[in-house]
């Protein structure tokens, strides 16, 4: 990275933005200078995304001034923004799946031959350099679909760079890549830092943020709230600036004392499922959060998913309270106080286009009736202390799902999963894409849940949050547990001796990421 | 939106969910309730010398469009568990000649209804189970169905009509009036409460709209959608073949060919009515006021004096306008 005052790219002063009587931003500044990345933080709802949309000529600010290369810039539509030298890239990917690496670079600007058919030769060529000036190793021809998520942002971001744009701003880009793909992604940014393009890098973990962004810039509540130089702020720091108060951390403790005397909410034998589980043996006691780590593909899914009746072809040994069963549907394992919270909050957590109450309280409907019919009142009161007691952020149980921020739907569909009353609770990955602050308040939920007598088993990329908030932790690769940690055998679970463990040599044989 | 950004979204009002009485009149169906009085108003302003607005006349639309209504209450719970039925119209002409066969053969006329039901419960099963166990969408199941039981109804009476003699039968489910009341308008009524409380009112209607919603939350919090979905296509089926008994009452017998155009006029009027074609959001209500929105069109355009193929390609074009303005409004 250069050091110095490098040159100004984007300049960004006193933006104001308001929706109807809501007002987005009020009145923020960013500077984004050549060759640097600037991180954009925030919780859910700050106003990153409206600022972004302004940037990228989505939207137009109601006030304030838009700078770029020096010059005031005023851009009524995305492709305005572009010919300024805007690329963005988003969340969604905008590859087709069916079309190559090399056809989704440069769709709808293909090199044309003599008589105006597509140069293939040409096309793959300019492709293979695009890929190769920012370091990507992948195959031209590949159809974009048959790649890994990590393999399709790399080309998501060659295919935006490939014009030659001065400003990139990338929205969220690991949220779905693991730690490997994370590394070739920064490598890929630092090259084009190198070339002088001037990033802005949206993202909820904060760990990265610090890692791979020169300077930040912290929203809260459409208001800039810190800015400056990464190094000179501490986490806690960029945290109180995000959130406007301090957030204690859930502090980390051992498993019950009387865990041990107590018969085991759910035990697994030889629990195993082809090619992804091979003999697990598991045993959780009430009052006991078990933390699963592993990397993709490492069977931590499969092993959420088995246990809440998802994998019916799953072989081995389970006794809930002590008595063997069978679960082979949700249903099932509903009914044996089995709860899971999935992975894919959009795909298979929420129901957009629903009220907060009908997410709420979706598999509760049958023990909220009077007479045969739904007792209103008290499906009302349900939904409303749990607004209350979990801190969700809404105008009522009647507001529509989609209208929460992620953090907030992601408290329903927990506050759904808790609402039967479960004596095990699966989580898989439950605080990806969230901010900060609702990530702490939903440790802190998990955490008075056990403490209240309930058994959690979750799976966490957040070794953090893992080590924080899990008695124990079980390492998982390869369908195999490799290695367990326990607190109550005095060991500290650091994010440190966790990652340690997790990327150990012994713990992946042969795994090559 | 990539961040879900919460504060860049206008808040939309508070929907009156809490006060249940007034959930069907949500403001995404308002749309639907203004193009029926619009279109009311518009030929009650035409057609108001030509009999549009007397009392006969609207008894004559609240009888044309009762089996289309009841069948678009079915239609709802199909749609709204994120299925569809096309095999409905068959199971009109099946279950009419069914009570029809049976009647004949002298048998009481529980039994002989018992009977006409059991065979549209009979499909409404089988198209359950073929969509929940085969993974086959209820598109192609119910298209399959439908022709099957379009050929099993003609090798019934080997495509002779069969007549409804018994008085009784034909009073109760289709001909009848109670004082000036006909029994059809009774039927369309009683079904109305039921379909809504059971939609609106019952943990089962909350599930149906659940699965349709999105079948993976509702399945991964414990709901059983196999058997939802499988319950919400027998009631449509259990519609149909109550439409068909009263089409055999109503017009006093029963013919392999009955049903053959409501298909396509019971998806119309369901998805006038606010429900999505893709699950997890109905309205009974709302059904049954696209059911007679489409009924006033066929009556008005006739009395406009429009010739058959006139009016069919009015109907098509308003049908469309109307689906139009109910999809845009009710998008979330």
């Amino acid at each position: 990275m250069p050091s110095g005052e490098a040159r100004v790219i984007l300049r960004v002063a006193g933006i104001r933005k308001r929706f109807g009587g809501v007002t987005a931003l009020d009145g923020v500044d960013l500077v984004a200078r050549a060759g640097e990345v600037h991180g954009l933080v925030g919780a859910n709802g700050a106003g990153k995304s409206t600022l972004v949309k302004i940037v990228n000529g989505v939207y137009r600010p109601d006030e304030g001034e838009l700078e770029v290369d020096g010059r005031p810039a005023s851009f009524a539509s995305p492709r305005e923004a572009r010919e300024a030298g805007i690329a963005m890239v988003y969340q969604e990917f905008s590859l087709i799946p069916t079309l190559s690496v090399a056809q989704n670079i440069q769709l709808g600007r293909e090199p044309r031959n003599r008589i105006g058919l597509t140069d293939e030769t040409e096309l793959r060529r300019s492709a293979a350099r695009i890929l190769g000036d920012l370091g990507v190793a992948v195959d031209p021809d590949a159809p974009v679909g048959r790649l890994p998520v990590g393999v399709q942002q790399l080309v998501e971001i060659a295919k935006a760079t490939s014009v030659g744009p001065s400003l990139l701003v990338l929205d969220e880009p690991t949220a779905s890549l693991s730690q490997s793909e994370v590394e070739a992604l920064f490598a890929t940014i630092r090259r084009l830092c190198e070339r002088g393009v001037a990033i802005i890098y949206i993202s909820h973990h904060l760990a990265e943020v610090r890692k791979i962004c020169r300077r930040i810039t912290v929203l809260r509540d459409g208001r800039t709230t810190l800015s400056g130089e990464t190094a000179g702020f501490s986490l806690d720091a960029i945290i109180e600036a995000m959130t406007g108060r301090v957030v204690a951390e859930v502090a980390a403790r051992a498993a019950p004392p009387d865990a041990s005397d107590r018969p085991p909410v759910v035990e697994l034998r030889g629990w195993s499922l082809l090619n992804r589980l091979h003999g697990i043996d598991l045993s959780i006691r009430p009052g006991e959060i078990v933390g699963v780590a592993g990397l993709l593909g490492s069977g931590r899914t499969s092993l959420l998913r088995s246990i809440a009746g998802l994998e019916p072809a799953v072989r081995g040994e389970m006794r809930v309270a002590g008595r063997p069963v069978r679960i082979t549907s949700p249903a099932a394992a509903a009914s044996h106080g089995i709860a899971f919270v999935p992975e894919d909050r959009r795909r298979e957590g929420i129901i957009t286009g629903q009220s907060v109450q009908a997410n709420h309280l979706l598999s509760t409907w049958g023990t909220l009736t009077r007479r045969f019919l739904v007792d209103e009142r008290a499906a009302l009161l349900a939904t409303r202390s749990a607004v209350d007691r979990f801190g969700i952020r809404t105008s009522g149980p009647a507001q529509a799902m989609e209208q929460l921020s992620g953090g907030n739907q992601q408290k329903v569909v927990v506050a759904r999963a808790l609402a039967r009353s479960p004596s095990l609770l699966l989580l898989d990955d439950p605080t990806t894409g969230i901010d900060i602050a609702s990530r702490r308040e939903l440790l802190g939920h998990l955490r008075d849940y056990a403490d209240a007598g309930g058994a959690a088993l979750i799976v966490s990329s957040e070794l953090d949050e893992l080590g924080g908030i899990a008695g124990r932790v079980l390492i998982l690769s390869r369908g195999r547990v490799v290695r367990q940690l326990d607190r109550a055998a005095g060991e500290v679970l650091s994010e440190s001796l966790l990652h340690a463990a997790l990327h150990a040599p012994d713990a992946h044989p042969g795994h090559t990421g | 939106m990539p961040t879900g950004d919460g504060a860049a979204t206008p808040v939309a009002p508070v929907r009156p969910g809490a006060r249940w009485r007034f959930a069907s009149v949500r403001p995404d169906n308002l749309i639907v309730y203004i193009g029926f009085l619009a279109i009311l108003a518009f030929f009650a302003i035409t057609l108001g010398d030509r009999g549009f607005l007397t009392p006969e006349n609207f008894a004559n639309i609240a009888r044309q469009t009762a089996m289309v209504s009841i069948m678009a209450f079915g239609m709802t719970f199909v749609l709204s568990s994120g299925e569809i039925d096309l095999s409905i119209g068959s199971v009109v002409a099946l279950s009419a000649l069914v009570v029809a066969v049976l009647l004949r053969a002298d048998l009481p006329i529980v039994v002989a209804v018992a009977g006409s039901l059991a065979a549209g419960l009979l499909v409404g099963l089988a198209n359950g189970l073929l969509t929940t166990r085969l993974r086959i969408p209820s598109f192609l199941v119910t298209l399959g169905t439908m022709t099957i039981v379009v050929g099993a109804a003609r090798v019934l009476t080997d495509l002779e009509p069969v007549p409804v003699t018994d008085r009784t039968f034909a009073f109760l489910f289709g001909s009848g009036t109670i004082g000036p009341v006909p029994v059809l308008l009774i039927w369309t009524a009683a079904a109305l409460v039921i379909f809504h409380v059971l939609l609106r009112r019952t943990p089962f209607g909350r599930q149906v709209l659940a699965t349709g919603g999105n079948r993976a939350a509702a399945r991964y919090s414990g709901i059983r959608t196999d058997r939802i979905k499988i319950a919400a296509l027998m009631l449509g089926a259990a519609t149909a073949a109550l439409a068909g008994m009263l089409y055999a009452g109503r017009l006093q017998g029963a013919r392999y060919t009955l049903g053959e155009d409501d298909l396509m006029t019971v998806i119309a009027a369901t998805v006038i009515g606010g429900t999505s074609l893709f699950g997890g959001r109905g309205s009974i209500v709302g059904a049954l006021v696209g059911s007679l929105l489409v009924g006033m069109l066929n009556n008005g355009l006739l009395l406009m004096g429009l010739s058959v193929s006139e009016q069919l390609i009015a109907r098509g074009a308003i049908i469309i306008a109307a689906v139009a303005l109910s999809l845009r409004e009710g998008a979330p």
